[in-house]
């Protein structure tokens, strides 16, 4: 159960930082409206995310080389932090700073670093992540998009299902088949990352309208799609070991605990003289510091250079409970219909939503599937 | 030595001199009496008392790790309220006794292993009273663990705890230990568990394969992980900011704690199913200890409705900031 393990982690102070942070969000969330602050990081601003480009708070522990600020890890959390507390519209952004850069500056070559990171740490190109497709759900090794070496290149044949933000988004990182799996054995193998600009032809973006009436999640589908021979990303047939130390990027972070937090907060507020309310809020206020207490250690360990995807998996599961719990836990605290026109609106927006919480970026039984098997059981 | 020299240390003298046998001595209520004379001369009564007054100056933070390794064999001997007591003599200016067996308490409250301690230091707010005698068999909690009641006892001193540990130090004190030891507990619990589920066979293979267990053990782990987290971190909290200061971090504690308690008592006897709940089986001994413990040192409603009543009065603008403050030792 090694891979179970918390060890505590304080952040740095960092008074000055969350000041600018607080006063510039106070400044750029002027005009979010309820079902903004409710989206986090799904909402998607090109503005807003060039704008945090400008503050010098994406790519933030990058190499100054590659567009990046030299800051730590730590630093970059209380950045990701206060985007959520404050329930700011970071989508165009997200992937990028959280995990396509990362890859690419692991992994990259020196051009791609070159081409491609500053971009991203401007806020000027948004990523989205191709990995799902129709038939490849949780049961992602048998995804079937291929890419087939031709000289010169690369061509892209397949669908990739459930893209959040592809219709809006320059580049993809897509999980492909470049080798046909081995008839018996790990069918891990012969998958492969590429990088797949969404302006190519053959390609063809659908967006998918969701239960709230928003467009954000596509269908995107590759037909003879050419890609240039340094489409590869990392090392070919690689790719499922590349793809899952990213999830540690993907699963661990802030976003898995903060996505209802606006509206606890407006909650509170609006509930300041229930009495009754004090103790179920109460709860709500130590699982959040418990869980952030979580998310430090994982901080920690990932800047201590560790591979923490267990632990990654294990705090977005309890995360996502929490998150997802939320609306529901409200309503055994007050009638929605009484409550003010902003608690209620988001109350309204993340009922619908919450129950993404525990799907994207692996499911619950998923998560628990990969805790299990560190217990030793299976 | 380095402090997790002493946890290691402490932790394998637990498993050399505490089991199942022992915590069916407690809850016959009587002393375990080997165990103690085995575990006392590591000298662990003077762990949290300063260097200064001939202690090892530890902190709390290391001193939660003891918890939870005491927790994890069921805390059979009261090596945790008699460490803390030692703290409270010493923090009043009192000599630490070098014998005995010594407990702390709120003032008007039941005292943990009461019936055997040769002194109680009972807190009435900052007040720290050093009782002897007369202390009599109270009611045993769910566990059958002496929680007892004082009847008639000599008061041997009056002091003053000093002002970082505010009102409700004893509250606090019993709060930090119970969330550490169940914690700890929660550990081994899921390790009986987990050997239980991957030995016992049905249907022609161990239940671990069936899913619907792994799903539960692994809620069970996640549970277990928040509790050791914010329990730690709480103690880490109190080094800092003395007792009064980490009130809100020690009483989110005991919520989680309290809470992981009541899931994952239900997760681990639906695991072990008939068997769980036989006497001869060890599960109960933890258990029941679960139950015991969540409900001393503030239950989670009472913490709830304290850290919930705050919130409201600071308002929502000011819920994170303070959370993000404290943790970098900014006063809120
Ligand atoms: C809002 C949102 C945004 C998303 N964005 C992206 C994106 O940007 N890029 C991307 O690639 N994907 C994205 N996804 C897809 C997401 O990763 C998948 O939904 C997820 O991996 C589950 O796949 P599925 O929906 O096909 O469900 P399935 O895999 O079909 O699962 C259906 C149910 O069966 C359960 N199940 C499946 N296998 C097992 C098993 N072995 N044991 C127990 N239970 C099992 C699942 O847990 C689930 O409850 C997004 C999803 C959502 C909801």
């Amino acid at each position: 159960m090694e891979g179970l393990r918390f060890p505590l982690r304080d952040p740095p102070p960092a008074a000055a930082l969350r000041a600018r942070l607080r006063d510039f969000l106070r400044e750029a969330g002027r005009d979010w409206t309820p079902e903004i602050r409710a989206r986090s990081w799904m909402g998607f601003s090109r503005e807003f995310s060039l704008a945090v480009g400008r503050e010098g708070w994406i790519g933030m522990g990058w190499s100054r080389d590659y567009g990046g600020h030299d800051r730590s890890a730590m630093e970059r959390l209380i950045v990701l932090e206060e985007l959520l507390a404050a329930g700011a519209p970071a989508g165009a952004h997200w992937i990028g700073d959280r995990q396509s850069g990362p890859l690419i500056l692991r992994l990259g070559t020196e051009e791609q670093r070159r081409t491609l990171l500053p971009g991203i740490a401007r806020g000027e190109l948004a990523f989205c992540i191709g990995l799902s497709e129709p038939d490849s759900g949780s049961d992602l090794a048998s995804l079937r998009t291929r890419a087939e070496r031709v000289p010169g290149g690369w061509v892209l044949n397949g669908r990739k299902l459930w893209t959040t933000f592809g219709h809006l988004c320059d580049y993809m990182i897509a999980l492909v088949r470049t080798s046909p799996a081995p008839e018996k054995g790990a069918r891990h193998q012969g998958l492969s990352q590429v990088l797949v600009d969404l302006r190519a032809s053959g390609i063809t973006i659908r967006p998918i309208r969701d239960l709230t009436g928003e467009e954000a999640f596509n269908e995107i589908t590759f037909d003879d799609v050419r890609l240039p021979e340094d489409a590869l990303i990392g090392q070919e047939g690689a790719g499922w070991a590349q793809a899952t130390s990213e999830l540690a990027f993907e699963r661990s972070g802030p976003d898995r605990i903060l996505s209802s937090y606006p509206l606890l907060a407006e909650s509170v507020t609006a509930l300041r003289d229930d009495p009754a309310a004090a103790e179920p809020l109460g709860r709500e206020v130590a699982r959040l510091w418990a869980l952030r207490r979580m998310s430090l250690s994982i901080a920690g360990m990932l800047e201590d250079g560790e591979d923490p995807v267990r632990q990654a998996a294990l705090v977005k599961d309890l995360g996502n409970s929490y998150e997802q719990a939320l609306p529901g836990n409200l309503r055994r605290m007050a009638d929605m219909d009484t409550m003010p026109e902003e608690v209620r609106r988001m109350h309204a927006y993340l009922t619908q939503v919450a129950p993404t919480f525990s799907l994207r970026g692996g499911t619950r039984e998923i998560m628990r599937g990969i805790i299990a098997k560190e217990l030793g059981l299976r | 030595m380095s402090d997790t020299m002493l946890v290691d240390q402490v932790t394998r003298a637990l498993a050399e001199h505490c089991d199942a046998a022992t915590m069916r001595e407690v809850e016959a209520r009587r002393f375990p009496r080997q165990a103690w004379d085995a575990l006392a001369p590591m000298g662990l009564r003077l762990a949290l008392v300063p260097e200064d007054q001939g202690g090892a100056g530890l902190g709390l933070e290391t001193a939660a790790e003891l918890f939870m390794a005491l927790g994890h064999h069921g805390a059979p001997v009261p090596l945790a309220e008699d460490m803390v007591a030692a703290m409270l003599f010493a923090a009043s200016g009192l000599e630490v006794p070098e014998d005995g067996v010594l407990t702390f308490a709120a003032a008007g409250g039941t005292v943990p292993w009461g019936a055997f301690a040769t002194r109680v230091a009972t807190v009435h707010g900052r007040r720290l009273h050093i009782l002897a005698g007369g202390i009599a068999n109270g009611r045993a909690s769910i566990s059958g663990e002496p929680r007892d009641v004082i009847e008639h006892a000599t008061t041997l001193a009056e002091v003053t705890l000093p002002e970082s540990f505010g009102d409700g130090s004893a509250r606090s004190l019993t709060a930090l230990i119970r969330a550490a030891q169940i914690a700890g507990a929660l550990g081994a619990i899921l390790a009986l568990a987990v050997d239980y589920a991957n030995t016992r066979v049905q249907f022609g293979r161990p239940i671990g394969r069936f899913q619907a267990i792994q799903q539960q053990l692994a809620e069970f782990a996640e549970e277990s992980a928040c509790a050791s987290v914010a329990a730690r971190s709480a103690a880490r909290a109190a080094d800092k900011r003395g007792l009064a200061g980490a009130a809100f971090e020690i009483g989110c504690a005991k919520i989680i704690a309290g809470e992981a308690a009541g899931k994952c008592a239900a997760i681990a006897h639906q695991v072990f199913a008939a068997i769980g709940i036989t006497e001869d089986h060890s599960l109960h001994h933890f258990t029941r200890r679960l139950w015991s413990w969540r409900e001393e040192g503030g239950t989670e409603r009472f913490w709830a409705q304290r850290i919930g009543a705050e919130a409201q009065a600071r308002g929502g603008a000011a819920l994170w900031p303070d959370i993000t403050a404290r943790d970098e030792g900014i006063a809120p």
